[in-house]
């Protein structure tokens, strides 16, 4: 099954990405976009049927490699 | 050097995309250590007492700077040599793998300038008695240059409170005379961090690049006296 892994920083660390992005958005009129934070998408393919068994593990893997948890949070979503 | 006596070893870890490694192979024998490389894949550190992770782009700094070479069967053995109390030098992107396998406390974002700095800075040394610094002394200036685009050190403020009060900053970018400055920040580190150290005093984790400043020939020998200090230590 196809697994979605979302990385983003956490809420109360500074992405100076996101707020170059939302300064140029503002540059182009879209002004009424107040924040932009820049995360990742990893699609992974994982064999295995059972759904909670999957998702267990890719959480795993996304506290030992994916995500570094001291700035990031993760989200896993499975179809 | 005298005839027949065994000059310290050192393991310098090359990872692919690695680009100080034999910068900082040379910048050993510099200072009277003998310079071992050790390859990523290996599962011990030949024999040597210190190590280096030196600078570059591991694994193309793919996933985060670091992140990848954290988990290179090198590491296991790295991590060993650091819990028996081996030193630990971490320059740059061996700084930013300390921090990714919890050798050292934090994170690494992006500068906050969001560009790579490649410039000479002043790091003012925070500790006294340090093995790992040497003869360096507190309050101390050194000119080094760093080159990073993630050497924005955060941490959540519980930890950036430990810390400080753990004396664990080794080095602080400064203003040319030691004064603490937003301005001489160059990447918006908290606390204008440059260098940690662990509580037992043998891992040091750096930004700035102590290898590229073992000689005056190349701009100044400022980086000299940690490189010797590690292969003292070895």
């Amino acid at each position: 099954m196809q697994v979605e892994v979302r990385v983003k920083l956490k809420q109360q660390v500074l992405d100076p990405q996101g707020e170059a992005i939302r300064r140029v958005l503002a540059g182009l009129g879209y002004s009424e976009v107040e924040q932009v934070r820049v995360g990742k998408l990893m699609l992974l393919e994982v064999a295995g049927g059972d759904a909670k068994k999957v998702r267990t593990r890719v959480e795993e893997a996304c506290r030992e490699v994916l995500a570094n948890t001291v700035i990031e949070e993760f989200e896993v979503r499975l179809p | 050097m005298s005839a027949g006596r065994r000059r310290p070893r050192v393991a310098v870890v090359i990872f692919p995309g690695s680009n100080c490694d034999r910068d900082t192979l040379v910048a050993v024998e510099e200072v009277g250590g003998e310079a071992v490389p050790v390859w990523h894949q290996d599962v011990n550190l030949a024999g040597c007492g210190a190590v280096i992770l030196p600078g570059g782009f591991s694994y193309g700094d793919y996933l985060r700077a670091g992140a990848m070479a954290a988990h290179s069967p090198v590491m296991a053995a790295v991590r060993r040599h650091a819990e028996e109390g081996g030193p630990v030098l971490g320059i740059c992107n061996g700084f930013q793998m300390l921090l990714e396998i919890g050798l050292l406390p934090g994170a690494m974002l992006m500068n906050r300038t969001l560009r790579f700095i490649c410039r000479d800075v002043h790091l003012r040394v925070e500790r006294d008695g340090m093995p790992l610094l040497g003869h360096l002394r507190r309050g101390q200036v050194l000119r080094l240059p760093i080159a990073h685009k993630e050497g924005n050190w955060f941490a959540p403020p519980e930890v950036v409170r430990e810390v400080e009060s753990a004396g664990a900053v080794a080095l602080r970018y400064c203003a040319p005379d030691g004064r603490l400055d937003d301005g001489a920040n160059p990447n918006g580190a908290l606390n204008a961090i440059a260098g940690l150290v662990n509580a037992a005093g043998n891992v040091l984790g750096l930004m700035p690049h102590p290898e590229r400043r073992v000689r005056s020939l190349v701009g100044g020998e400022d980086g000299a006296a940690l490189m010797r200090a590690l292969v003292e230590a070895a």
